[in-house]
């Protein structure tokens, strides 16, 4: 237990050490981690730790990101990748085995290992790029894009390779204690004929794909109903790990399982609240392994073998990243986002570390390669947070402007959240949509989104009032808050947290009462609108032309009424004061005395009646009769 | 008897002598649609299916108002602006108003021997009503010469509402000279081109 704590706090005051130091100096989280991993490496090895089944477990957070991938993908926009995903990703993965392959035989290496060692390098770090692009902004954009269809199809290919290796076996090799390092474990369809096993397996996949379309509505709506926070979560991380346990079992990749599962929720009402359930988990899952890649770094070996490492390390970037050039050229990425998918996927990855165990234990590679391949993987991956930088900081710039009006397509994408889709927020939401702007609607009633759901409406599951579900909510990108939730304590807590973090919202707020109204304003929203005031009015208007007065002064008269009653909302709102209340605060008590004195009847608010009485005013017969003699004057003199 | 359309529009009802003489005048004519333009539209929007149908249904078209700045308050041309409508009034297929009758009748402050080259209005009066002259001749319609009261301010409006009430059912009645109307400059109270019994 102490053990166990003891690494936690380690690995926990690492990351909190390291990594806002590296965002702070732009250069992103992974960075920051694998440093932190590094600075670790000598306690653990102190402390004779296991780096590589914590890498293992740490590995999870991949399959975790994935299925958030996918819960971003909608099943439509999948189908449209399809041309990508097999041809730029089997593309990739072929050319840069064949390459690497072919320069090692060149090198008179036997063949075979040279196959092998070439797949093993094709594949990238899906942990590294996506984690990256993410936290960069850059998954929507076209290189983007096209980088996540290449990770996807190398996870897919994984399966397959792992098939294919065995065949690589140099016969009569032979070393001592090979067991089957990666197959270990459960198996549903080992023992299988081909074709079964082959049944099995898409039996699997369409449980996955059923089960989301079809169990998760009414389970998570159950659970909702519940209302507990972490029943919620724990709902969720079961879904997510029995995915990737379904998966293992028939032999398939856990990632692509929670993938699935994540784009088949993509349409769903819960998938903001999943995706900031499973946020933290994954985030925190990953950083542990970016952790454990700096911390399996062997300095022993680097430093007596430094120039032909590095430089077989640099080899491999080149050469994956030349391959990539290349294909970026074929497929026709643009500008800056052909460098981003060349250099971003350059790196080799965590499949590698797999692949080359099982390869070891299969008799394909020699035993004493494999440090050697560990360790170009590992620095390859090292490399890559300042191959992002180079791209950020170099290439980019020098392409500014097909990259800027790209970001404008992606701003399109979420202009308006609206919290609280009652009474007050679905007018709201109705009236947008019936404009044509897209808006994202969270409700934390689960029988209220039922309905609303029948009637074809946009609308997640969630409480708006936590920030890390706005965050899910796209808030960062989001032109418009609208903040309609019933309580009005929360609706104030929410309007503090987005104008503190994210001032570019323009926050429209709904208030109770003119007391809310103050608060609201006090917490930084500048478009408070109190819920009953307009229909008022528009009763009050009714009530003028029920006793005989004329429509259009009756429309004008509330108007002026509504603008002098907004003017005193404003200034009693600049000196209201929430520490006192009112009667104690002296300003505020004069504004008000001020405000009675001219509020005689029929001058009610001041200058309201005055304002209104100006227009259409008719020239007295003087003003016409001087208006003539000057005219007169003018033209007798000219 | 013809069909006969009457719009009125003063925006500020509640200060208007003239103008609400006239209207007192005619409420209740039979045979007549009449109608309050600023009480029909207080937020001004305007439903042009529904108008363009009420002038599909009639045949004389009357618009009353008092001379704004040289021209009619704002709502008469926004509501010429958005009914008017090309396919509707004029342009391709709009000849919908064809044969119609258009008349105006206006009150202004200033005095009859203001308008005019020699008046300190500088134009005649007629001169600032032809954007509704040549509308009308655009949507093929007839434009009678229109029923005004000079120096709406000064003068005491019941001889001129009357005679708007001697207008309105001639309009009605099929009573009215139209030559003679269409061919004089202005029409006032004691010059209306009556036929019959005056
Ligand atoms: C805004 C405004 C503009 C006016 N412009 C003119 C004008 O250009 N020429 C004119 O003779 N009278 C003008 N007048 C005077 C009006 O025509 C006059 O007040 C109206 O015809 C009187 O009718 P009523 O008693 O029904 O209001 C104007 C009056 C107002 C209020």
């Amino acid at each position: 237990m102490s053990d166990f704590l003891l690494l936690a706090f380690l690995f926990l005051i690492a990351g909190v050490a390291a990594v806002p130091i590296a965002t702070a100096l732009g250069l992103g989280s992974v960075l920051g981690y694998l440093i932190a991993g590094i600075a670790l490496s000598p306690i653990l090895l102190l402390l004779e730790v296991d780096v590589v089944s914590i890498q293992h477990f740490a590995e999870f957070g991949v399959v975790m990101m994935l299925f958030l991938v996918g819960l971003e993908l909608e099943p439509k926009r999948l189908w449209e990748m399809r041309n990508r995903l097999l041809g730029l990703g089997g593309l990739q993965v072929g050319l840069t085995a064949a390459l690497i392959a072919g320069v090692l035989i060149a090198f008179q290496m036997d063949w075979r290992i040279a196959v092998a060692v070439g797949l093993i390098l094709a594949m990238s770090s899906t942990a590294i790029v996506l984690q990256t692009l993410a936290e960069k902004g850059l998954l929507r954009g076209d290189g983007g894009q096209a980088s996540f269809s290449v990770l996807l199809f190398q996870d897919i290919a994984v399966i397959p390779i792992l098939a294919l290796v065995p065949l690589l076996a140099i016969p009569g090799a032979h070393h001592a204690g090979a067991e089957d390092g990666h197959g270990a474990g459960m198996s549903l369809v080992a023992d299988l004929a081909g074709w079964q096993a082959a049944l099995v397996t898409a039996g699997a996949i369409a449980v996955v794909i059923a089960g989301g379309m079809f169990l998760t509505r009414p389970l998570f709506r159950y659970i909702a109903k519940a209302r507990l926070r972490e029943i919620f979560v724990a709902t969720a991380l079961m879904f997510v790990v029995g995915i990737a346990l379904l998966m293992t079992l028939v032999g398939l990749s856990p990632a692509l399982g929670t993938f699935l599962a994540g784009v088949v929720l993509a349409n769903s009402e819960y998938r903001h609240e999943l995706e900031s359930d499973i946020d933290p988990f994954r985030g925190l899952l990953l950083g542990l392994f970016f952790m454990t890649v700096g911390a399996a770094i062997d300095f022993q070996m680097l430093w007596d073998d430094l120039f032909p490492i590095l430089g077989l390390t640099l080899a491999v970037i080149g050469a994956k990243a030349l391959v990539l050039l290349v294909l970026a050229r074929v497929f026709a990425l643009r500008g800056s986002e052909k460098f981003l998918f060349g250099l971003g996927l350059a790196q080799a990855g965590e499949f590698g570390f797999v692949l080359t165990s099982f390869a070891v234990s299969n008799l394909v590679l020699p035993e004493d390669m494999a440090p050697r391949l560990n360790l170009i993987i590992t620095l390859s991956m090292m490399l890559t947070p300042g191959l992002f930088i180079l791209y950020e900081r170099v290439i980019r710039p020098a392409f500014d402007r097909p990259v800027e009006r790209e970001d404008d397509e992606i701003t399109e994408k979420g202009t308006a959240i609206i919290a609280g889709h009652g009474r007050f927020g679905g007018i709201v939401n109705r009236m947008l949509l019936a404009a044509g702007y897209k808006t994202t609607v969270l409700d934390h009633s689960a029988a209220q989104l039922d309905m609303l759901r029948v009637f074809g409406f946009n609308v997640y599951y969630g409480d708006a009032s936590r920030p890390d579900l706005l965050h899910a909510a796209g808030i960062e990108e989001a032109k418009l808050l609208v903040v309609a939730i019933d309580d009005p304590a929360q609706a104030v807590a929410i309007v503090h947290h987005v104008t503190q973090n994210h001032p570019h919202v323009h926050i429209i707020a709904r208030a109770r009462d003119r007391h809310h109204v103050y608060q609201l304003y006090n917490a930084g929203c500048r478009d408070v609108i109190r819920e009953t005031f307009d229909s008022s009015v528009r009763a009050g208007r009714s009530a003028y032309e029920a006793l005989g007065m004329h429509p259009f002064e009756a429309e004008r008269l509330a108007r002026s009424f509504v603008k002098a009653d907004r003017h005193a909302l404003y200034e009693l709102a600049q000196v209201w004061d929430p520490e006192i209340p009112e009667t104690q605060n002296p300003a505020y008590v004069q504004k008000v005395r001020e405000m009675n004195e001219v509020m005689e009847p029929g001058a009610a608010l001041g200058a309201f009646r005055e304002r209104h009485e100006r227009g259409w005013t008719p020239p007295s017969p003087q003003d016409t009769e001087s208006d003539r003699q000057r005219i007169e004057a003018a033209r007798d003199g000219a | 008897m013809a069909r006969l359309l009457h719009y009125a529009a003063h925006p500020s009802p509640r200060t208007s002598t003239a103008n609400s003489a006239m209207l007192s005048r005619i409420r209740g004519l039979e045979g007549i649609t009449s109608l309050d333009l600023y009480a029909e539209y207080p937020r001004y929007d305007i439903d042009i299916e529904d108008e363009q149908q009420r002038l599909l249904a009639h045949d004389v078209i009357v618009l009353q108002f008092p001379l704004f700045w040289y021209s009619c308050p704002a709502l008469v041309k926004e509501w010429l602006d958005l009914v008017w409508e090309h396919g509707f009034a004029y342009g391709q297929g709009g000849d919908r108003l064809k044969g119609k009758l258009l008349m105006l009748a206006v009150t202004t402050g200033g005095p009859q021997e203001a308008y005019g080259a020699e008046g300190y209005q500088h134009y005649e009066l007629r001169t600032f009503l032809t954007p509704f002259e040549q509308a009308a001749r655009l949507a093929q319609m007839r434009f009678l010469a229109p029923y005004v009261l000079h120096g709406a301010l000064k003068t005491e409006p019941e001889a001129h509402a009357l005679g708007f009430l001697r207008l309105m059912t001639a309009l009605r009645d099929e009573r009215l000279d139209l030559r003679a109307a269409e061919s004089a400059d202005i029409l006032t109270h004691d010059t209306l081109p009556l036929m019959g019994i005056n």
